[in-house]
């Protein structure tokens, strides 16, 4: 099995865009690569443990997602680890921002990163962003 | 002795029946057959991919009244 860095930056707070980068971390992490997923902005607060705010759909694929019972993307993002060994970590100014602990955050996410090392990290390999 | 296991994945969409069916593999015992049920053509196309890709053995896939049958054995 081959196997490859996958680095993905997650900015979007759409449920559309969260869902296609959980698909991303979870395949290409159960397929041998090695994944780090970088969740900034308006990503973030959705990984808030115990948080009830729903991801807003961007448009009609969105509310379909909901509707037909796609996999929830959080579920997939704690497969990504569960099954791959994906590496989920907040981006550091993000979690100085929104003032958030370690503990605030769902289990299966990792220390806070600081863009520099995410950087360096995809310095090789698959970078992708949503 | 190698046991053949239903993983019941109707009903929902690409990635789910993958990741429902690498769950239950990482139970499974070296030699075991998974049969994983799909309604979900995506899903019936992308894990014979997987299933190539990791080194699986893909033992037969079939299509029953819009249910995909994919009988996976564990080699490894």
């Amino acid at each position: 099995m081959v196997s490859d860095r996958i680095s993905v930056m997650v900015t979007s707070g759409s449920r559309e865009q969260l869902q296609m980068a959980a698909m991303v971390a979870s395949v290409g992490a159960v397929s041998g690569n090695d994944v780090t997923v970088f969740l900034s902005m308006n990503s973030l607060k959705f990984f808030v443990k115990d948080s009830t705010e729903k991801a807003p759909a961007e448009g009609e694929m969105g509310v379909l997602l909901e509707e037909k019972n796609a996999p929830d993307f959080m579920e997939l993002f704690g497969q990504a680890v569960e099954y791959g060994d994906a590496k989920i970590s907040p981006c550091s100014m993000a979690v100085d921002i929104l003032e958030l602990k370690p503990d605030d955050l769902q289990g299966f996410v990792s220390e806070p990163l600081g863009l520099t090392a995410f950087l360096s990290d995809a310095s090789e390999g698959q970078v992708w962003h949503f | 002795m190698s046991e053949r296991k239903l993983v019941d994945a109707k009903n929902t969409f690409c990635p789910g029946p993958l990741m429902e069916l690498i769950g239950q593999m990482k139970m499974a015992e070296i030699g075991d057959e998974l049969e994983i049920l799909s309604t979900d053509q995506g899903s019936a196309n992308d894990i014979p991919e997987w299933i190539n890709k990791v080194g699986h053995e893909m033992v037969e896939s079939f299509e029953n009244e819009g249910v995909w049958h994919l009988v996976v054995k564990k080699t490894k």
